[in-house]
């Protein structure tokens, strides 16, 4: 790694800060420390640790920058396109998150931004030799993807996260035009599907002729019918392809084919897992459980998008091994799974129905010693009295998965007595995600406040980082967060807390907290205040459905210039002072100037 | 928003509430108290879980001896009953309670749940799941791609992003021979064969000028005149096209057989099929009579 001609500072025979000269005569003392830390922090991969090695002094930032090959942006709007390629100068791998979580859920408004676009052009002309790019929440268009396909030559990973803009036709380019291709993950995304029968562009026949170097497709989200004869060829002809996330349009005979062409996999998504039209069940269909027989490393199992539970016992060849189950489509009930769960002994990830019930999870608790992770959906999610799965469940997991770290669990009830149980059996717990469907709801057995429950959580579980919160909360819950959850960094809120105290206690307990997503809780102005110290600290705040005046937030936004405020209002007229929407995220650059109408930048 | 009054409620007045147990919805009444946190969970003014009609079924079940994990303070932890149940419905009957909450006394609140109106964005789960738990078994698997039948299923029948058609505006895809690029139509705004005909001319007049135009076949002599040209004799075969449908069981009808409301409550998707083709279809004479409504 040598110090190429860029127009960076360089030193004379100090160590003070100069102004930018691009000298290179032979190396001064100093230089040459310099180039021995640039090849020493080459061994630095994680970026909290090079952004410690940043801070140290400008020689160490400069080796640093010069030497980051992988670059995490947190959220699209904090820097610059340009101040980023400016720093980076040898960036090989680029990941950029866009949009709030809260957008998942229809909270923010179409076209709010996350636009990749001007990425896209500071990538292309900074960094030619870009390898990878991993996208979450990012709004890109057919011509964004066309840009990468053509500008990268080496060009290998591609991964979109829920992702939204594009259509066929930019996978299509990228398929075509990417020689080098290894990863073509497109993940919860929406595709624009043009049309659903022949008109739609077979993309898959875009891959060029002759191997490939595919180790993983996913296309799981594409939802629009694919050639399966150019995908068998495809899959034939990718002697390293070890992940294939088929679309639902891939019917099981299919899937059949494929695996018995690809025995090599070790992650599967199964498409839809039923019959084609014409096949009756039972009728002279293949040995479907010979094709995962046949399959001796697969790890990982999901998919299963139109399943018809007969075809279940088919993955029993593989159960044994798989570590990763994802079921989350899979409308079963405990008799189905049972059957299933009761031969995975190595499961660690596992995400289910609620459809499975108490007896399911009891089922999962009872095998699955080596859990870690584990979520449950709700196949029904109006709120009810009632649900498939309660504290019983919970309670059940606690016990039986000792190891778990990482848990979202949805109910319809739930008591401080099984969470409580869980903080203490489960000490591990990085994640712990409850989401009680029916607001505001107590303790059903006690008609207390859920404040204990969650308050055991922090308290008992000393790696969590990560904590969202539901049923009826006081204040009190808060204050327990605010007491215990020191290492927490994200932090979920919804129809909880009493009063501005509440968050006071969040805001000036928690030293760690990066993302704060707060809807439908009467905090105010009062609250918001409390957290000036924190908030460059923080990668975004979210509150929506609070109690907060568009005055306090020009207060805040003209304290804090490096922080961006937007206030998103549906209504034009509003009757009083009060938001419905405010998104802040500290930013080194001037407010953006791609916001639709309805947001206004405080600065 | 409603859920702002029931938050007025500052924090030292709940101390001062008995224990009053609501279930109303947020906003349902102005003022909504909360649960103390006495120690004293089980006194005589707390309800038995019975009798707010909370949770309607119920079995006295085996006690649970409390596990290590709980505080001796807590009810002991239910297990499930013994009772298989099989189904993925809610499962009241597996719901224990200690049979120490169970006292007599009734509260004083609306022991009517109900159902609240849909929030935005809650539960706090992505769209695609939420169709999927709706349509789940009952949805038809989608047809393999070899299928020569390229009628999408009904409930697979999705648009970009994942909802149904239905609602406001009936947008439904309508495709023309020699051009490959669809459009869809809003049914909504058409109240006559008439007026959906002279709709589907406008779209494609000009589509398929340009497809004349791109294809080799033409020949030169008639390309000019085939600028542009108006489409008729869309419902009476008169044409050198015809519309056709295609219904809710996949089945093709020509477009004008039936009462227009008819068709609009079937009608999946349209096109645009060369007259001449038509001999290719079972259906009824060529010449139907039309009704506008």
């Amino acid at each position: 790694m040598t110090h190429s001609g860029s127009s960076l500072p360089d030193l004379p025979n100090s160590t003070s800060t100069s102004g930018p000269m691009s000298e290179i005569r032979s190396p001064p003392p100093d230089r040459v420390l310099e180039i021995v830390l640039e090849n020493v922090l080459h061994f630095l991969t994680c970026r909290r640790d090079r952004n410690a090695a940043s801070l140290v002094c400008r020689s160490w930032y400069r080796a640093e920058a010069l030497t980051r090959s992988d670059l995490f942006i947190g959220n699209c709007y904090a820097v610059s396109p340009h101040r980023a390629t400016s720093r980076f100068r040898r960036v090989k791998s680029l990941t950029v998150k866009g949009k709030p979580r809260f957008a998942d859920f229809d909270l923010l408004p179409l076209n709010w931004g996350a636009n990749f676009s001007p990425w896209g052009s500071a990538l292309a002309d900074s960094y030619p030799w870009l390898e990878k790019l991993h996208l979450k929440r990012m709004s890109l268009t057919d011509d964004d993807l066309d840009l990468i396909a053509r500008s990268f030559p080496s060009f290998k990973e591609l991964v979109l996260v829920c992702c939204e803009g594009f259509g066929i036709a930019g996978i299509a380019s990228i398929a075509a035009n990417c020689r080098l291709l290894r990863v073509l993950d497109l993940v919860e995304s929406v595709v624009e599907v043009a049309d659903e029968d022949e008109e739609v562009m077979d993309w898959i026949s875009c891959f060029p002729e002759g191997e490939t170097h595919l180790e993983s497709l996913m296309f799981e989200c594409v939802d629009c019918p694919v050639n399966f004869e150019a995908l068998e060829g495809l899959v034939a002809r990718s002697p390293f392809l070890k992940k294939l996330r088929l679309n639902r349009f891939v019917s099981i005979p299919q899937l059949y084919r494929l695996m018995h062409r690809a025995p090599q996999l070790t992650h599967i998504g199964t498409g839809s897992f039923c019959a084609s039209d014409d096949v009756a069940v039972g009728d002279q269909e293949p040995d479907y459980a010979s094709a995962f027989a046949a399959c001796k490393s697969l790890v990982c199992l999901s998919g299963f998008r139109d399943i018809l539970p007969d075809y279940l016992p088919a993955i029993y060849p593989a159960c044994a091994n798989l570590t990763s189950l994802n079921l989350s489509y899979a409308d079963v009930n405990a008799d189905q799974l049972k059957p299933v769960i009761l031969q995975c002994h190595k499961l660690q990830t596992l995400w289910v129905l609620d459809s499975i019930c108490d007896e399911g999870l009891q089922a999962v608790a009872a095998t699955c010693k080596d859990l870690r992770e584990l979520r449950v959906f709700p196949v029904n999610t109006r709120e009810e009295v009632e649900g498939p799965v309660s504290e019983v469940g919970l309670e059940v997991i606690s016990q039986g998965c000792r190891k778990l770290q990482s848990i979202l669990f949805f109910c319809q009830r739930m008591t401080n007595a099984a969470v409580i149980a869980m903080s203490k059996n489960c000490p591990d717990l990085v994640v712990f995600r409850l989401c009680i469907i029916g607001r505001y709801r107590p303790d059903p057995e006690t008609q207390e406040p859920m404040d204990d429950g969650f308050g055991a959580i922090v308290m008992n579980c000393k790696k969590l980082t990560r904590l969202a919160v539901s049923g009826l909360l006081t204040d009190q819950a808060f204050r327990y967060i605010g007491m215990y959850g020191k290492l927490v960094r994200t932090l979920s809120v919804a129809f909880a807390g009493d009063s501005d105290q509440g968050l006071k206690y969040v805001l000036e307990g928690c030293p760690n907290l990066q993302k704060l997503e707060i809807r439908d809780s009467p905090f105010g102005d009062a609250a918001l205040r409390s957290g000036l110290h924190h908030f460059y600290n923080m990668r975004f705040l979210w509150m929506s459905s609070c109690k907060l005046t568009r005055q306090a937030c020009q207060e805040i936004a003209r304290t804090l210039p490096h922080l961006a405020l937007e206030v998103i209002d549906s209504q034009e007229d509003k009757a009083d002072d009060h938001i419905e929407i405010l998104y802040m995220y500290r930013s080194l650059d001037r407010p953006r100037n791609d916001a639709p109408k309805c947001v206004t930048i405080l600065q | 928003m409603d859920e702002r009054s029931r938050n007025e409620v500052s924090p030292p007045h709940h101390h001062l509430m008995k224990l009053e147990l609501r279930l109303a919805p947020p906003g349902a009444d102005e003022q909504q108290q909360h649960w103390s946190r006495t120690t004293t969970k089980r006194h005589d003014d707390s309800s038995s879980v019975l009798s707010l009609g909370y949770f309607p079924h119920h079995h006295a079940t085996i006690k649970a001896s409390p596990s290590p994990s709980s505080s001796p303070q807590q009810a002991p932890l239910p297990l499930q009953n013994n009772n298989n149940n099989n189904n993925n419905n809610n499962n009241a009957d597996k719901k224990v309670f200690s049979p120490s909450s169970a006292n007599t006394a009734v509260p004083n609140i609306s022991q009517k749940r109900t159902a609240p109106g849909p929030v935005v964005g809650w539960p706090p789960i992505r769209s695609f799941r939420k169709n999927l738990a709706s349509s789940s078994s009952s949805k038809p698997p989608p047809p393999p791609p070899e299928h020569h039948n390229k009628v999408v299923p009904a409930a697979a029948a999705l648009d970009k992003n994942n909802n149904s058609y239905g609602g406001k505006g009936m947008f439904v895809k309508i495709n023309m021979d020699g051009v490959p690029i669809g459009r869809k139509v809003d049914l909504n705004a058409y109240d006559s064969y008439e007026n959906l005909s002279n709709a589907v001319d406008q779209l494609f007049r000009g589509l398929l000028a340009a497809q004349r135009d791109n294809s080799s076949g033409g020949s030169g002599v008639n390309k000019l005149q085939e600028e542009e040209k108006v489409i008729t004799g869309l419902l009476d075969g008169s044409g050198e096209y015809t519309l056709v449908y295609e219904d809710n069981e996949g089945d093709r009808m020509l477009v004008g057989d039936v009462p227009w409301h008819m068709f609009v409550s079937t009608v999946k998707r349209l096109r645009v099929l060369k007259s001449s083709e038509l001999s290719a279809f079972t259906l009824g004479g060529n010449k139907q009579d039309k009704d506008a409504t």
